[in-house]
């Protein structure tokens, strides 16, 4: 790590990238109350470091096709004596379905993100590919059913924000 | 058939109906709306006092509570104030809990006018000020706040309107719907006309939370010698997100207090428990979401200013509140021609200047307690009606 500081008004900036990628520098320039070039400047250097990884759409594939799953698996893992769970880890990442992996406390070691076209396509997947893999001592697949919010986006929101337009008070 | 106007109280059938409902009206009509006309923040009341009042229920504590507010609450209140403003006020005698800033000010109103006094009310400013006075059978002085003093009010604008029958300056700053805020320079200025001509002022503090830069709120009651003088209003609604709770105060002289709670006593016996119980939790540990909410408020606030002057409806850059008060006369519009248009045209709500007070004519306040995504989207609609407008 460099010993970059991250400053006031670049915490403030991560959270409006955060918030709205799309924002131009012109509009997060007004919104901060600093030059635009300082905002180029500053998104620039933040990319550098590593800080900004990327930039992606918030998509709900499930909307396009019903059958798309996502599951969370929960591995039981042996460590290796010298890389702990780092080496099973690097494995893992490599497969495509895989959209995380994480190492966690707890009951379980690792926790692994699927993405599949199906639940049988996922289930198929675990016992194939994962818990083949040497050092896993146990799985568990757990299939998320409905989103209700994800990355901070409500998704299947029944009640509905009321409108407000039919308020009359000022 | 009844005759029913015989029947009806006077100054109350006088008062006309706002202008600004009719607006409502049309928008509802109208799909896929974004409102920026509406007083209230887009926040829902931050998850703990929430809580705090489902808590309540769920123990049953669903009893009046003493017609001046709980002593918790008021003694919550008096630190608050203290903490944040710089006055205390004696919990027992000098706070009174009320059903939202709007009762205080009419108890306020109704408490201190005889009929004929004359109330000074700086325009363009919230639209009940007036109403009310009349209903008490005052006199509205409308007083006129000017874009070149940043809508400011100066001792020179009070002193032109003063008459020997003139009691009470409202003072409404932060200021709705203009975004102005007085500093304490102002309010010294101000302050010496109010002694000068023995008068009273109701300062309407609803939006002191909200500032905006690095100098807080000042309330005039800080100003020496016009704590005796002054009522001071605040809320929850604003700073708190707290606007369907419905829970205000006023502070001031015991004497007028005393006043105020017999009139709330009698009208409406006390303000609501669930309400009084999760504003003690709002004091106590709400400065961070109100830090929060005032961020994003800046954020929205700066945003607005800088198109709204790069599309050339200028905008004096507001310090408080949640309204920027843009210049439409640019465009060759009267403010409800261009509030209607706009609203026909593209489906963007504001609300024109006018409502708010005749001075108010060639502005429009458009209200940023909405999402960055529909801000946002409403800046690109405007400059679109703004280039169409150009074209025709």
């Amino acid at each position: 790590m460099s010993n970059f500081t991250v400053t006031a008004t670049d915490k403030k900036l991560l959270d409006l990238l955060a918030t709205d990628a799309k924002l131009t520098h012109d509009q997060l320039a007004a919104m901060l109350g600093v030059a635009e070039a300082e905002v180029s400047e500053r998104i620039a250097v933040l990319e550098a470091e590593g800080i900004i990884k990327g930039y992606q759409a918030v998509i709900d594939w499930e909307a396009i096709d019903a059958n798309k799953a996502t599951a969370l698996i929960q591995l039981k893992v042996t460590p290796e004596p010298d890389q702990g769970f780092d080496k099973l880890a690097h494995r893992i990442m490599q497969f495509e379905e895989v959209e995380g992996v994480y190492l966690m406390s707890g009951g379980y070691d690792l926790t692994v993100i699927i993405q599949g076209q199906s639940m049988r396509d996922i289930a198929l997947f675990v016992a194939r590919r994962l818990s083949t893999l040497e050092g896993v001592q146990g799985t568990g697949t757990h299939f998320i059913l409905s989103r209700y919010k994800d990355r901070n986006v409500i998704y299947h929101d029944e009640e509905q924000k009321e409108t407000r337009s039919n308020v009359f008070y000022d | 058939m009844i005759n029913y106007d015989k029947f009806l109280n006077r100054e109350l059938s006088n008062v006309k109906p706002s202008g600004i409902r009719r607006f409502f009206d049309i928008a509802s009509e109208i799909d896929d709306v974004i409102s920026l006309s509406i007083g209230e923040p887009d926040f829902t009341t931050p998850w703990h006092i929430r809580e705090t009042g489902i808590d309540t229920l769920e123990k049953g504590k669903t009893w009046y509570s003493p017609n001046r507010g709980f002593a918790d609450l008021r003694e919550e209140i008096s630190r608050w104030f203290t903490r944040k403003y710089d006055v205390t006020y004696d919990p027992a005698t000098d706070i009174l809990v009320t059903v939202g800033g709007s009762e205080a000010i009419d108890l306020a109103l109704r408490a201190l006018i005889n009929e004929g006094d004359e109330v000074l009310i700086p325009v363009p400013s919230f639209v009940c000020y007036t109403p009310l006075t009349e209903v008490a059978k005052g006199v509205s002085v409308p007083v006129e706040t000017k874009a070149e003093n940043n809508f400011r009010l100066t001792a020179e604008d009070i002193r032109s309107h003063i008459t020997p029958k003139t009691k009470l300056l409202v003072l409404p700053f932060p200021n709705n719907p203009t975004g102005a805020i007085m500093r304490r320079e102002h309010l010294e200025e101000i302050a010496k006309v109010i002694e000068e001509h023995d008068l009273l002022v109701i300062s309407d503090e609803l939006y002191s939370e909200l500032t905006y830069g690095s100098e807080q709120h000042v309330t005039i009651a800080s100003v020496p010698g016009m704590k005796e003088r002054t009522i001071v209003i605040n809320g929850f609604s604003k700073a708190f997100a707290m606007t369907g709770w419905r829970l205000g105060m006023a502070l001031g002289p015991k004497e007028i207090i005393t006043q105020m709670t017999k009139l709330h006593q009698y009208g409406i016996m006390s303000a609501p428990s669930v309400a009084q119980y999760a504003a003690i939790e709002a004091l106590k540990h709400g400065d961070k979401d109100i830090e929060y909410m005032r961020d994003q408020y800046d954020i929205r606030r700066r945003l607005l200013v800088k198109t709204f002057n790069q599309l050339g409806l200028t905008c004096f850059e507001p310090e408080g509140a949640f309204y920027v008060f843009p210049d439409i006369r640019s465009t060759g519009l009267d403010s409800e021609t261009f509030c209607e248009k706009l609203l026909y045209a593209k489906h963007v709500a504001v609300v024109p200047g006018n409502a708010f007070g005749d001075c108010g004519e060639g502005f429009v306040r458009v209200a940023y307690a909405n999402s960055l995504a529909n801000i946002k989207e409403a800046l690109k609609r405007i400059a679109e009606f703004l280039e169409e407008l150009k074209t025709q």
